[in-house]
């Protein structure tokens, strides 16, 4: 990754960075559209917009209430010691855009992959919202995903190498929502391995040969 | 002009007002410009909470957390990238998140040297400011069903699809209204 990393192709939908802005998006999938954010400067300002429509509405409200209720209160407090800490900023670690580092420590390589398969190896992230499975998965160089289905809705945003499926190219940035009824089958590029963050929101169901095979002992 | 001892609720302040109390909690720990801000913000803050459902003393507890977010970070609000409302909105969203779903926001840090392709200083100064007083002046402008799916996206956390089950509202219509309010706002950048 560096700053000549070209812009992503494939975005959010507009109505989701609206979600976002407004802070209604479970845990699992505002960190799916904050990766997004790290490579796409066109939505990080459409976001900023989106934000500042919220600043707007805020303004505008009618008040609740007088302003001097729980005045006196907090001006007693203004000189504790903050309860919690503020979250002094994560440290850098080169591949792993900043939204993730919260969750994951280290570079990329060197996470603690579990093997799936022989070309599909998975990290499993603790977001600790009920579900959501959200995974980083590395998807080895040339390799085919099994072609697979979903319950629900997954999510996943390239974080390095690419992959193409029915629906086009992936690379760094881009954001793929795939809906319940298709079932894909990403393929790997061929010159390196493809890392991508993954969030579904119900377990993934194989189909096809190897599904059948897989599908009761195997959740990726 | 603006002044830190406004204990008189007169007019609503404008946001030169609001940037100078941020500007003089900032520098110098300023008590009464704290206590304009906190006069200002929290009959809002409490409304905003309470549309979201917290109700009362719960609503009183988030509001007190956000006023208190906003004396110990006040160092870090940058001008040049939001107005003071805008930045207390996305305190209060986060706090809202924290304390009523017991969940986190993931952000971008702008500041993160890394950050692929950050907007240089100069250029964000003059959209932030600018989009701000644009985006205000068109919400006056905005049909009623556009700014009524506005308004429940911030205030109902609610995401858009939740909205379109709750009003039964087709979801094509719902993303529709939030795509046609974002174009008549602007708010969309050209995406490559
Ligand atoms: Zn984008």
């Amino acid at each position: 990754m560096t700053a000549h990393t070209p812009a992503p192709h494939h975005h959010p939908d507009p109505a989701v960075l609206v979600d976002y802005a407004a802070g209604s998006l479970r845990e699992p999938l505002a960190l799916a559209v904050a990766t997004h954010l790290w490579f796409c400067r066109a939505c990080r300002d459409t976001v900023a917009n989106a934000e500042a429509v919220g600043g707007a509405l805020l303004a505008a409200l009618p008040a609740a209430g007088d302003g001097d209720i729980g005045l006196a209160e907090v001006l007693a407090l203004l000189d504790e010691p903050a309860a919690v800490a503020v979250a002094p900023r994560a440290p850098v670690a080169a591949d792993i855009p900043g939204p993730l580092r919260h969750y994951v420590q280290g570079a990329l390589p060197a996470l603690p992959w579990r093997t799936t398969t022989k070309s599909l190896a998975t990290v499993d992230l603790t977001t600790d919202v009920p579900g959501y499975r959200v995974r980083l998965l590395r998807i080895a160089a040339g390799a085919a995903m099994p072609r697979h289905t979903h319950r629900g809705t997954e999510v996943t945003v390239v974080l390095k190498g690419g992959y193409s499926d029915e629906l086009g190219r992936f690379a760094p940035g881009d954001v793929a929502a795939t809906d319940p009824a298709v079932a894909h089958q990403p393929m790997a590029d061929a010159d390196q391995d493809c890392y991508c963050l993954a969030v579904t929101d119900a377990p993934v169901r194989l189909v096809g040969w190897l599904g059948l095979l897989l599908n009761p002992f195997v959740r990726f | 002009m603006a002044t830190a001892s406004a204990s008189a609720p007169s007019a609503s302040p404008t946001q030169d007002d609001l940037a100078f109390w941020m500007a003089a909690i900032a520098t110098r720990q300023d008590r009464a410009a704290f206590a304009a801000l906190f006069r200002h913000f929290t009959p809002r803050l409490r409304a905003f909470l309470q549309r979201a459902g917290a109700a009362g003393a719960a609503a009183d507890d988030v509001v007190q957390d956000v006023m208190l977010t906003v004396w110990r970070l006040a160092s870090r609000y940058d001008p040049s990238r939001a107005t003071v409302s805008t930045w207390v909105f996305t305190i209060a969203r986060n706090r809202r998140i924290d304390q009523v779903r017991r969940e986190r926001h993931p952000e971008v840090d702008p500041d993160d040297v890394e950050l692929i392709d950050p907007a240089d200083s100069a250029e964000q100064q003059v959209s932030a400011v600018q989009d701000e007083a644009r985006i205000r002046n068109a919400m006056a402008g905005l049909p009623p069903e556009q700014a009524e799916i506005l308004r429940r996206a911030y205030f109902d956390d609610l995401p858009h699809t939740a909205i379109a089950e709750q009003t039964g509202l087709p979801l094509g219509t719902v993303k529709s209204r939030i795509r046609l309010a974002l174009a008549r706002l602007r708010l969309t950048y050209d995406q490559p």
